[in-house]
């Protein structure tokens, strides 16, 4: 705790007194660190900032921030955080989750905050498994997988949180690995500028029940090929030598190989993030390995009507258009009577 | 003065209650008697009565409710005590004609003695054989029964369970019963405006209401203002329901078959502005009050139920008045999103009745670790599980007191009558604010929609809230510090300059705030939150007891029955009979006078609507006393007749 706030802070500044107690090596440190450089980017105030956790490893979240925090129950992070936002709309409200908190206990919340798009961050930590209750599948663990509680192999699909974010009517959804801060850093002043809710899905490792669940994506050989780092206005473009590409061919993306078959950066297709419809936006999501890389990055960023703005400004409207001065009135008003 | 007719009109001692109500002093209520009999113009009589039962029963769809309503507000503007009792299916359009669909409304109103909407019916409007059939059990000697003969065809009767029709064998000789045409004469009123036969159907309520308003000498111009603003749309309906009211009460004018029309007197009030209100709106009334008192906005986080939805609706029309209403995608997330409002500093509420409370059982819990100032409402209806979501019942106390995991201690408050939820709303949300602590306020099904006439309230009457000063931003301050006399820790709104902090729902330690896992902490943190509880009694009134000299019996009561029971024992008071009763609504804490008022009596009678809860409760809590018990759960508020004839027989026990 200190006084109040005047100068600029460095990223290091954002964080409180207390030991953070992740597993040595997990992926949720560079979160930490990437959220405290975003913070320092955007020079927000520490009393300004609400960051609001469930339950699990990243739900700790809260406890390492010298901001104002709520760790509260399980899967309800969004519900508690649509609270603060319209109790104080000039809040700056952070919500830190997992794969289990967000997707499997907290689904309901989870959809119902991307429709209704309230002005919120949304930090979904994606490692695959059930962490802190030491490694059973979640929603998006990878199907087959055996685990503690799927001895003969997980039979369940999976969940993908960039489709089930755009299928809920999220307006802005971005991707990135732990293993890259710098970027999650400039997706998460990207997030914190956009007018709506923002999700993040970032791809966590988990060193101790789920290593390398995301390697293929973020290991240092097969990133360039692995991963496709969109960004608005710019051709999708990848591999170590940018050689690579993404085209529309009818309805169906492809990669192709510039200089090759006749194909040139003419036919890479250019991102744009803020495209009012998902459906490209939905078919980057959906790009998987080995056939394409992963899409990284912002992949979209739309405009739409903004809950707490939206319930703010009726309101005003109302205040400005009520008959009654006061409770007294409303008390008063209508059918009542005079006993003498 | 008695600010109304019904409870909470306490003896001289009074108020049963929040710090909120005026003192008021018992009244002789004449018993209930005709005052006189005089023989009108055309034959008729005309008897002067002191109060009447009536009740309107219908179809679902049959508009009985409106009617029922709009005979009240009538009653009310008049100047009579009223207490009302709807009671309906929890179907929106039950199967026609069937016993299980019938809706009905009734009132109890007059001069004094109303406490209750009466054990049985003086006037019974059964618009179909089923509507009979369902108040077959329970009319008065001589009851008046008004029925539409049209509804009465022989497939009407064997739908509704009669072996032959009820109106022509001498099932209904003990009765004054009044068979009108009312589907035909209806028609034929609306007949000139063109309706469709089913628009002019649906004004067969506004005929029959006409009737009824006849009966009692009540005038037309309020109902009749009403149809005309309601459907100012579609005029012509609204135009319809007039001409159809209007038909009604001439039709009844010049019918011989009514024997005796009735007039009843208004109340004598205190003097002022009163209205009509139910219990649910009188408890969105009490929130927006108390959130104008702490200075700060209204957040209400809520789902739609049965029976507790009118007060998300009615707080839903006043944003322009500071309150935020938010309607969840489900419970859990009325109750967390309330939570989080809190921490932000709103004034926050949720309401629902028992399932959703079973829903938001683990994020209480959090209010309570967080230490976060919360009301959580819980209309109660009868369960378990889905239950009887339209029908009364008061099975929820050991939820709201115990129904959570760990050492969870909160505060728990009921409400007595319709218009006192007001006051109990407020007084949830001040301890909720001085003493940072969530507390449930348990309404019933019964009072919620239940209306009676308040006496109107305005802020200035109201006490203040005192929701504290910020903490010095010099780094001094920890989060669970606390005062030293509540144990209250402090209220800094998420936002608060300079004063970032960290909460949650793992155990704290006491002094720096910190995540800890220490043991003897975690026990210390345990008795702290238990008497941070407990010392909310240090600030409340004491229990009061109706009967102050009584010894031999004591009736215990708590929540929405407050008015049956207090009418029931004042009758017999009044019978002399050695009875006095106190009626809980602190029910944890306990006030502190408690067990000396248990100790002036023989024998103590613990009376509810459920298994016997509160006499679990008070004997866990006080083993020193024998605690005798009177249930019912049925789904229906307790009988005065039952309640005096229980009493009368452990008095005789004794």
């Amino acid at each position: 705790m200190e006084a109040i706030q005047t100068a600029a802070l460095k990223p290091r500044d954002y964080a409180s007194d207390q030991e953070v107690k992740w597993c040595p090596g997990c992926g949720d440190y560079a979160v930490h660190s990437a959220v405290q450089k975003a913070f320092a980017d955007l020079a927000l105030k520490k009393d300004q900032v609400a960051i609001i956790s469930g339950i699990g490893c990243s739900s700790r979240f809260p406890y390492y921030m010298d901001t104002y925090g709520f760790h509260t129950i399980h899967g309800r992070a969004a519900a508690v955080a649509t609270g603060v936002k319209l109790a104080n709309p000039s809040l700056s409200v952070w919500v830190m989750t997992g794969d289990g908190d967000a997707l499997a206990i907290g689904g309901n919340h989870f959809i119902h905050a991307q429709r209704r798009n309230i002005d919120m961050n949304m930090v979904l930590f994606n490692n695959e498994i059930y962490g802190l209750t030491k490694g059973q599948h979640s929603p998006t663990t990878a199907k087959g997988k055996v685990l503690k509680s799927s001895p003969l192999g997980t039979i369940e699909n999976t969940f993908s949180v960039g489709e089930l974010c755009l299928g809920a009517g999220g307006q802005f959804y971005a991707r990135v690995p732990d293993t890259d801060v710098k970027l999650m850093a400039q997706v998460m002043t990207e997030a914190y500028r956009h007018k709506g809710f923002a999700m993040i899905e970032v791809l966590q490792n988990c060193v101790i029940f789920n290593d390398k669940t995301h390697a293929q994506i973020t290991g240092k050989e097969s990133r360039a090929l692995n991963q496709l780092v969109l960004e608005h206005g710019k051709p999708m473009i990848f591999g170590a030598n940018s050689e690579k590409g993404i085209r529309l061919n009818g309805l169906e993306l492809e990669v192709i190989t510039l200089g090759q078959g006749g194909m040139g950066i003419n036919d890479v297709l250019v991102h744009d993030a803020t495209n009012k419809s998902n459906i490209l936006h939905t078919m980057l999501v959906q790009m998987r390995l080995p056939e394409f890389p992963v899409a990284l990055g912002v992949i979209r960023r739309a405009q739409s009507s903004v809950f707490d703005q939206d319930f703010l400004a009726q309101s005003e409207a109302q205040k400005s258009n009520t008959p009654f001065k006061g409770l007294n009135d409303l008390f008063h008003s209508g059918n009542t009577f005079q006993i003498n | 003065m008695p600010t109304r007719e019904s409870p909470p009109s306490w003896p001289s001692d009074n108020p049963n209650g929040p710090i909120v109500n005026s003192f008021t002093k018992l009244e002789n209520h004449p018993p209930e008697q005709d005052l006189a009999l005089t023989a009108n113009v055309k034959g008729r009589v005309n008897k002067q009565v002191n109060s009447v039962v009536v009740k309107f029963a219908g179809d679902s769809g049959d508009g009985m409710q409106l009617a029922g309503s709009l005979f009240t507000e009538t009653t009310a503007i008049k100047g009579n005590a009223i207490a009302t009792f709807p009671d309906f299916p929890s179907e929106i359009r039950a199967p026609q004609g069937t016993v299980a669909g019938v809706s009905g409304y009734q009132i109890h109103f007059g001069a004094s003695g109303v406490h209750s909407p009466g054990d049985a019916p003086d006037v019974l409007v059964a618009m179909n054989p089923a509507a009979l059939k369902a108040n077959l059990q329970q009319l008065k000697p001589a009851c008046t029964i008004l029925c539409d003969k049209d509804s009465f065809a022989k497939r009407d009767w064997e739908k509704a369970g009669f072996d032959s029709n009820p109106l022509e064998g001498d099932l209904l000789a003990d009765y004054q019963v009044v068979p009108a045409p009312i589907t035909t004469l209806t028609k034929g009123a609306v007949a000139g405006l063109g309706l469709d036969n089913k628009a002019a159907d649906r004004c067969k309520n506004a005929f029959t209401l006409g009737m009824v308003f006849w009966l009692f000498s009540e005038p037309l111009d309020q109902s009749i203002k009403f149809f005309r603003q309601k459907f100012k749309k579609t005029p012509e309906i609204g135009e319809a329901n007039v001409l159809a009211i209007k038909a009604g009460y001439n039709y009844a004018l010049t019918m011989e078959v009514i024997k005796a029309t009735y007039t009843v007197l208004p109340a004598s009030k205190a003097p002022g502005v009163y209205r009509n209100i139910t219990g649910n709106q009188a408890t969105a009334w009490g929130f927006l009050a108390a959130a104008a008192k702490v200075g700060k906005d209204l957040f209400l986080g809520s789902y739609p139920i049965t029976p507790a939805t009118d007060i998300m609706q009615e707080l839903a029309k006043h944003k322009w008045a500071g309150a935020k209403v938010f309607q969840a995608e489900d419970e859990i997330a009325g109750i967390t999103s309330a939570i989080g409002a809190a921490f932000a500093g709103n004034v926050a509420i949720t309401t629902t009745s028992g399932p959703g409370m079973a829903l938001k059982t683990e994020a209480i819990g959090l209010a309570v670790m967080a230490e976060l100032p919360l009301v959580i409402v819980n209309v109660q209806r009868g369960g378990p599980s889905t239950g009887l979501p339209t029908k009364t019942e008061q099975s929820d106390l050991l939820q709201a007191i115990w129904g959570r995991n760990g050492e969870s201690p909160l505060v728990v408050l009921s409400a007595s009558t319709p218009s006192d939820c007001f006051d109990w709303a407020f007084e949830a949300t001040r301890i909720a604010v001085e003493h940072m602590t969530p507390v449930v306020l348990l309404t019933e099904s019964y009072i919620a929609n239940g209306a009676e006439p308040w006496k109107v309230k305005t802020l200035e009457q109201m006490p203040e809230i005192q929701a504290g000063q910020l903490p010095p931003t010099d780094g001094s301050w920890k989060p669970y510090d606390r005062d030293c006399h509540s144990l209250a820790r402090k209220w800094v709104p998420a936002g608060s300059p300079g004063l970032q902090h960290r909460i949650g729902g793992l155990e704290k330690d006491q002094f720096s705030g910190c995540v800890s896992h220490n043991p003897n902490n975690h026990e210390a943190m345990v008795a702290i939150r238990r008497d941070k509880v407990d010392r909310v009694a240090d600030r409340l009134p004491d229990q009061k007891v109706k009967g102050k000299n009584a010894s031999k019996l004591l009736v215990v009561g708590w929540g929405g029955q407050f008015g049956i029971l207090f009418g029931a024992v004042s009758e017999l008071q009044q019978e002399g009979y050695d009875i006095a009763i106190t009626h809980f609504n602190y029910i944890h804490p306990l006030p502190k006078n408690t067990a000396s008022i248990f100790a002036r009596f023989q024998k103590i009678l613990v009376c509810e609507l459920n298994n016997g809860q509160l006499a679990k409760y008070l004997r866990a809590t006080f083993p020193q006393f024998n605690f005798q018990q009177y249930n019912k759960v049925q789904g229906q508020p307790f009988k005065v007749s039952e309640l005096k004839n229980a009493f009368v027989q452990q008095l005789q026990e004794a």
